[in-house]
């Protein structure tokens, strides 16, 4: 291990299409890492990513701090027993900062949704959302991949090596198709197909999503698209400049998510003063889970993964809103509720938690306290 | 005659106040809800605003209670809400419904056209007595948008967020319910109270008069963000996704640029009796006007003027709330990244309607968060004292 501590932050991602987890160390370097397709079934998949995290780090390790970010984050923290849990943006900035610190723009694009950060002086100052068209996503460049029949790896080989791409257009990912199939028909050779789908989309993602903002280099560019090197192409021929993909592009939420525990935890001793030695000091035998606990972190351990976790629905019958209330259970126990507009069920019921709701950074928010509510297992 | 109106935010206490004390039956429609909001949205026109269906909601929930009159405002300039009574009427005809629209404009100087729309609606009863009920509304109004103020303030000091939230609604049930202007003043200052309380010994609160005034003696230094934009998204919860309460559990202090309660002793009474030196309007006008000359309708000057006055306020961010689709604040819109660049304040615009997911709603509302704490935090200890 890079620093000989035993101590590891982990950071999970729940994304749409993949699930990422990653372990660093105190330094912040990445120890393991571990991805997964989501395909539909969130909470198996943390617990796969987290087993294999586990696996790859041996095992006498001490998980200090848990951090969550994308779309499940809050179901990944009430599996896990998360301390942070952040929204994708502030994880990808601080991610894209850590290996970049320079950076000024950070291009995301990732399974189904695509954001733009605006960095200045280490700070996120500005900072764009796409979730509801799927032009310039990783899911539309999959499909048309697979429409070719090609692989995605090797779409992004074959785009970047046109001489002339055709003009597609880009706009909406139904017309892109139509488009694309129409210059399929007249003869274009595919890999000019391809760029000038890099190019479409690209192009959409700078008049749309980007649109009104100052992008500046230095540029990132990472998420799962980044490694379709048509697309890093595409942006480097439209920015007029390089750019930078990572080479854990497709983990830099995790990343992010780890490094933010981990500096959540520093922040949580030189508060107390004291240097924590005391979670640190006594590995043991990883596999009796509660060595691995930190007195830091709400961790439950890497044991995890055995666990009987189920999840269930209901309908409120409260008020004429009907919100679907979601129930996340643990070993047969209530760990986290959520679902409601109001905040009748959030608490109720939930067993608490084995460490109080002080964690998080700047601000409380409700995922505070679902994570807050997440319950040690075997406590 | 059964009258009805739609809802926005709690309004619907002081129409129903001043209706009721002039004798006139009342039907108030459901809570705006996912069921009321599904109906709108099947009878209203795709690419009609938010307000539209939800209004064609109200009126459907509040029909089958039996109401058979419907009270709506008109609306001024580029704003498509000027025709939409004419327009819900239409749809509601359309649909079998039967029920009489009574349509009131907003008064551009004169008050008779309103006057006489006011004794249709209650019978012809004396000028005397419309004033009476106003005063009387009046008074419910100022204390619900008290309430609302002491709830934002306090919300993000508790340590446990729900406590304040529900001393509001008890509040708001006893200003609701309270029989007189003595009455009603009483439950206003217990409420705002029982608020505070709730917030523990850090909150207190004063009548500044208008929003955005200070906050001395709080306890910490909550973020302070502005809500500018259409008035209807930003007075209703329902079809904001609950933004107030959002940014408040992460402990952020709201302020929107208006109360309603504001509008009136500013706009209505002040203003027009010209009683300041300076009306509000001018103010927000001339705030505005390096960036937008002239009135586009709804409130997309204001989006513009009131994010430059929370920019000479010190607040740490604005964010603009609009219907998708609607004209004015895509005005406001394009103009608002050059008034924050300007101005260095972050400004983020949410076009929400009824396709709007909450996922990302909260995770944008998250991340501006984040980004305004950390920069507060590098702007260092100096700000972050005032």
């Amino acid at each position: 291990m890079a620093t000989g501590d035993n101590r590891v932050y982990l950071g999970i991602d729940v994304g749409s299409v993949t699930t990422k987890a990653v372990a660093v160390d105190g330094a912040g370097e990445i120890l393991a890492r571990a991805c997964l397709e989501t395909m539909g079934q969130p909470a198996r998949q943390i617990m796969q990513v987290l087993a294999e995290v586990g696996r790859r780090l041996g095992e006498a390790v001490t998980v200090d701090g848990v951090g969550t970010t994308g779309s499940g984050r809050n179901l990944a923290a009430a599996l896990v027993g998360g301390d942070v849990v952040k929204n994708e943006i502030t994880a990808h900035a601080v991610a894209a900062l850590r290996l970049v610190p320079e950076a000024r723009t950070v291009l995301e694009i990732g399974g189904q949704d695509s954001k733009v950060i605006l960095l200045r002086e280490g700070v996120v100052v500005d900072f764009a959302m796409n979730t509801v068209c799927a032009a310039g996503t990783g899911s539309f460049l999959d499909r048309q991949a697979s429409r070719l029949g090609l692989d995605i790896r090797e779409f992004g080989r074959l785009a970047a090596g046109s001489t002339h791409p055709v003009r597609i257009a880009g706009r909406c990912t139904v017309f892109a198709e139509t488009d694309m199939i129409h210059k399929q028909q007249v003869g274009h050779p595919v890999e000019d197909i391809v760029a000038g789908l890099c190019r479409a989309l690209v192009r959409n993602y700078l008049n749309n999503l980007a649109k009104g903002k100052d992008l500046e280099p230095p540029y990132v560019f990472q998420g799962g698209v980044a490694a379709n090197a048509g697309m890093v192409q595409a942006f480097e021929e439209a920015l007029g400049a390089p750019v930078f993909v990572p080479e854990h592009h497709a983990l830099m939420g995790a990343y992010g998510a780890a490094i933010l525990a981990l500096e959540e935890h520093q922040e949580k001793e030189a508060r107390v003063g004291a240097p924590g030695s005391g979670g640190g000091s006594g590995p043991g035998g990883a596999d009796r889970s509660p060595s691995s606990y930190s007195p830091t972190s709400r961790f439950r351990g890497f044991r995890l993964g055995e666990m009987d976790y189920r999840t269930s629905a209901f309908d409120c019958e409260g008020c004429t809103n009907q919100c679907e209330i979601v129930e996340i259970f643990l070993e047969g126990v209530l760990v986290a509720r959520w679902g409601g507009r109001c905040d009748r069920w959030e608490r109720a019921g939930v067993v608490p938690g084995r460490s109080d709701r002080s964690a998080a950074g700047a601000g409380r928010s409700t995922e505070d306290r679902a994570g807050s509510a997440a319950k040690a297992g075997h406590a | 005659m059964k009258v009805t109106f739609a809802h926005m935010g709690n309004l619907w206490i002081t129409v129903k106040t001043i209706l009721e004390d002039l004798g006139v039956e009342v039907v108030v429609p459901p809570r705006p809800s996912r069921r009321s909001l599904e109906v709108g949205v099947r009878h209203s026109p795709e690419f009609a605003c938010f307000p539209l269906k939800m209004n064609i909601g109200d009126y459907i929930g509040a029909i089958e209670r039996g109401a058979d009159t419907i009270v709506m405002v008109g609306g001024v300039g580029p704003c498509r809400l000027g025709h939409y009574a004419q327009v819900q009427a239409e749809i509601l005809r359309d649909l079998g419904y039967r029920a009489e629209m009574v349509i009131l404009e907003p008064p551009r100087g004169h008050f008779s056209a309103l006057l006489d729309k006011i004794r249709y609606l209650t019978g012809g009863k004396p000028i005397s007595r419309v004033v009476r009920a106003l005063r009387f509304g009046w008074e419910k109004l100022y204390a619900l948008d008290c309430l609302d103020r002491a709830l934002v303030r306090t919300r993000p000091l508790e340590a446990v967020p729900g406590g304040a939230a529900a001393a509001h609604r008890r509040a708001v049930a006893a200003v609701a319910g309270a029989a007189g202007v003595e009455a009603t003043r009483r439950a206003r200052d217990e409420g705002v109270a029982a608020v505070l309380a709730a917030g523990g010994a850090g909150a207190a609160w004063e009548d500044d008069g208008e929003a955005g005034g200070g906050l001395p003696g709080r306890n910490g230094t909550p973020l302070r963000v502005g809500i500018v934009g259409e008035i209807f998204m930003v007075a209703e919860p329902f079809a904001n996704q609950d933004l107030e309460r959002r940014l408040g559990e992460m402990g952020v202090e709201v302020t929107r640029a208006l109360y309603v309660s504001d509008w009136v002793r500013i706009n209505l009474l002040l203003d027009t009796l010209r009683l300041r030196r300076r009306s509000r309007q001018s103010v927000v006008k001339e705030a505005a006007s390096p960036y937008l000359g002239h009135f586009v309708g709804g409130e997309g000057l204001e989006s513009v003027g009131e994010t430059v006055l929370y920019s000479r306020q010190g607040y740490d961010g604005v964010i603009h709330v609009a219907p998708f689709t609607c004209m004015p604040e895509i005005v406001a819109t394009s103009l608002l990244p050059e008034v924050g660049r300007d101005l260095d304040l972050p400004v983020m615009s949410l076009f929400l309607d009824e396709h709007s997911g909450e996922a990302g709603l909260a995770t944008r509302l998250e991340a501006f968060v984040d980004l305004l704490a950390r920069r507060r935090a590098r702007a260092g200890a100096g700000r972050a004292t005032r």
